[in-house]
């Protein structure tokens, strides 16, 4: 099997299971549990907690365990909405959101909010010009995600937090779940009030994710319950779940630190897919993530495609997981300006720190292969 | 750009007289534990300054490392650089624009230990100004106040240029003031006493008592977890765990309850006195702040002081309870202190203790009960703990993470 759909979810860690296994059996205690069970829940979750503040490079306080990503971007983006409604209704935020944001902006109008959805360029990135006209008295936050899930353009996430500064009552919200070990992110230095990440895209299990919540930000929670994680998202704690995400976490920023694979891999790929006739690469060169490549084969449906190499055992994508069972265009795409009938082509590959340079080259020989049987099949 | 060495500056240790060569060493000490994991860095430590030479190791993270050592007043990252003028001139001018900011003004500093070089302090000043005047119009100069002191100075080897003047943690070398033991509670107060009194160069061993079924292993986690925090700072920290039910029985057994509070002090003091003769200190240390609760008024003081003619050390007695907290909070202990778990302090806590407790009256009400044969016993029991950096996780649960 070679997976290259790493963006939908990655395979976990061998030793992130070991982890998870090892806790759910013999440290099964609900951390809040007052004997030694409990104490040793706790004291893991702790560790965690620790052992992630260092990766991210922020407080152990500032950080809230939450069931993902989506979660995450509901509970920051609800949450300090309607903490802050009293200082004002507006809220900011791109027309390329992954839908746990674009679907929580949508639920908020509806409760009487005011949402402005930025628009892209061509490479799939907003201006910063259109931020700022974008900005008035009532603006309480901007929503910007880092890594585009789809098409894997990277947004001037420092440019906008050192833009924010100027505006002290403006929060910043970035859904980081594509970047997490992937590029660089820099909690404190860009300027970032929120920031969601999940687990399950750095190797660790679904299920778990961290909503880092800046010192000094508030917000209301979206869960009634045992006030848990500093009364901010109540629920007893899944401690296996955030332990093995600790060690995906470390396990990941390793590999991050230490190699450059993905970007030399991708890079394979790209010249390889360039000198293909027919394709066309959606994704551009400069700043974008190293492990996202979105392009388009003309004339043949994503679908097809898609369902074409997975006879050859390569796994690829449509466009992102969640709204691929869907046959509409994607509206990333669209927003970029690309044709209704490109984008409709459309189809995503995306990279782990596991992906081998065979593999890379199986996918391209398979990928010219599939586009050569595909024009035999549509011409006959 | 990279830098060749740092210059530390120790301000208040170069009064030390005699003891300065003593001090020197701790300080040096403590530098090299905290760069242990740079095993090719060198530290050179003279009679008023020190080097430490980078080998080509990142300067960036030791500079982040160097800002906690205790005995250094401040510090420089250095360039080395040939003695060509030109050379010299060329790098100078890169240092101030990498620090350069709008509005900054600057001066020369030269010294030149090497009478062959070819121009005098005066004319460094001069020349290594007009280079930097004219590469950079927006600078002016300020010989009185300036954001920017270039200091060049000429040796026999090579020339040494720094910009940077980086303040350092202040206080005395870690361990230069002897060992003390310091009473730690679990609260917020202690640890922070804790902190100031290792910033006076003090080694402390930290004493706790634990009164199990009445106080929960959580709160003995919690005084590990603030030890842990308070062994960072000078790589390790003993702990003394001092089993205290059967004292606590006996005291609710045969004290007034208006008075068990008092009594309880003087016996914690007697303990912990008895472990400081034990591991030889020369000080007690506490986290009392006057007036703050009912064994810290003065009267209290004055009642269960009496117990030992060793110093007590209570860095905090004129601090407010705002300004104790500040510290906590930069010292990483305050979120701990106030996780909700009972104390020995708190559990048998009596309804009115007694604010004004009079001496004559606690020494008749003990008179009945021999307390020394439960002293030494507590003291043979004691559990002693050496706690290191990040050594809060059980062996078992290592390869967890």
């Amino acid at each position: 099997m070679i997976y290259l759909d790493n963006s939908a979810t990655t395979q976990p860690y061998k030793e992130v299971i070991d982890a998870f296994v090892k806790v759910s059996s013999t440290f099964f205690g609900n951390p809040s549990s007052l004997h030694g069970v409990g104490e040793k829940a706790e004291k893991l979750l702790q560790q965690a907690r620790r052992q992630i503040a260092q990766l991210l490079k922020v407080k152990e306080k500032e950080l809230l365990f939450t069931s993902g990503g989506t979660e995450g971007n509901n509970m920051a983006i609800k949450g300090i909405a309607k903490q802050y409604q009293h200082r004002g209704n507006h809220l900011i935020t791109t027309t390329i959101e992954h839908p746990s944001v674009i679907e929580t902006m949508k639920q908020l109008e509806k409760d009487g909010f005011e949402v402005t959805y930025l628009p892209v360029d061509g490479d799939g990135r907003i201006s910063l010009d259109d931020l700022q006209v974008a900005i008035k008295e009532e603006t309480i936050l901007v929503s910007v995600m880092h890594v585009n899930n789809e098409i894997g353009t990277i947004q001037p996430i420092k440019a906008i937090g050192t833009l924010l500064k100027e505006y002290p009552k403006v929060f910043f919200h970035v859904d980081a779940v594509q970047s997490v070990g992937k590029v660089p992110l820099e909690l404190y230095e860009f300027g970032i009030d929120a920031c969601t990440m999940s687990s399950h895209k750095f190797h660790g299990l679904k299920g778990s994710g961290i909503l880092y919540l800046r010192q000094g930000v508030s917000l209301t929670p979206l869960l009634a319950g045992g006030n848990q994680e500093s009364e901010l998202r109540s629920g007893t704690e899944n401690t296996g779940g955030i332990v093995a995400m600790a060690k995906a976490l470390r396990m990941t920023n390793d590999y991050f630190n230490s190699s450059s694979k993905l970007s030399h891999l991708m890079n394979e790929i790209r010249i390889a897919l360039s000198e293909i006739e027919d394709v066309i690469i959606h994704t551009p060169i400069k700043e974008t993530a190293p492990h996202i490549l979105n392009f388009s084969v003309k004339g043949f449906k994503s679908e097809v495609f898609v369902h074409a190499l997975e006879e050859n055992d390569i796994y690829i994508s449509t466009t992102s997981a969640c709204s691929s069972k869907h046959a509409q265009a994607s509206s990333t795409l669209l927003a970029m300006g690309i044709k209704e009938e490109i984008a409709l082509s459309a189809v995503r590959v995306s990279l782990s720190y596991h992906t081998t340079a065979d593999e890379v080259e199986k996918f391209i020989h398979e990928v010219k292969n599939t586009i050569f049987q595909l024009r035999k099949v549509m011409k006959a | 750009m990279k830098y060749d060495r740092i210059l530390i500056r120790y301000g208040e240790i170069s009064t030390k007289g005699r003891n300065r060569k003593n001090f020197i060493d701790k300080l040096r000490k403590s530098v090299k534990r905290v760069l242990h994991d740079f095993p090719e860095i060198k530290v050179e430590g003279q009679r008023d300054r020190m080097f430490v030479l980078l080998n080509d190791q990142p300067h960036e993270e030791i500079i982040e490392r160097l800002k906690g050592v205790f005995g250094i007043q401040s510090f420089s990252p250095v360039l080395k650089v040939e003695k060509d003028l030109d050379t010299m001139k060329e790098k100078a001018l890169q240092l101030i624009q990498k620090v350069y900011q709008e509005g900054d003004t600057f001066k020369i500093t030269a010294k030149r230990a090497d009478k062959s070089f070819a121009l005098d302090t005066f004319g460094i000043n001069q020349a290594f100004g007009a280079h930097i005047l004219t590469n950079m119009p927006s600078i002016s100069v300020d010989v009185k106040k300036p954001s920017i002191n270039l200091v060049i100075e000429v040796r026999k080897e090579a020339s040494y240029i720094s910009c940077e003047n980086i303040k350092g943690a202040v206080g005395l070398p870690a361990g230069s003031s002897g060992k003390g033991m310091l009473m730690l509670s679990g609260g917020i107060d202690s640890p922070v006493a804790g902190y100031l009194s290792m910033k006076r160069g003090i080694e402390v061993e930290a004493v706790h008592f634990y009164s199990p079924p009445f106080t929960s292993e959580r709160s003995k986690q919690k005084v590990i977890d603030l030890a842990e925090k308070l062994s960072r700072i000078n790589g390790g920290v003993a702990l003394h765990i001092v089993p205290f039910t059967e004292i606590q029985q006996l005291i609710q057994k045969q004290i007034p309850d208006n008075y068990t509070m008092t009594t309880t002090r003087r016996l914690m003091l007697r303990i912990t006195d008895a472990l400081r003769e034990k591991y030889q200190g020369l000080s007690i240390i506490t986290g009392e702040s006057l007036g703050q609760v009912a064994s810290q008024t003065m009267e209290s003081m004055y009642a269960i002081n009496e117990v030992v003619s060793t110093p007590i050390l209570r860095p905090l007695i004129m601090m407010d309870k705002a300004d104790i907290i500040d510290i906590a909070q930069t010292i990483d202990t305050h979120d701990i202190s106030i996780r909700p778990f009972e104390d020995c302090c708190t559990v048998f806590v009596p309804s009115s203790p007694k604010t004004k407790p009079k001496l004559e009256k606690v020494q008749h009400f003990e008179s009945y009960t021999d307390f020394e044969p439960y002293i030494q016993k507590a003291v043979e029991n004691t559990e002693k703990l050496v706690i290191m950096p990040n050594s809060n996780i059980e062996k078992e649960m290592e390869d967890l993470f």
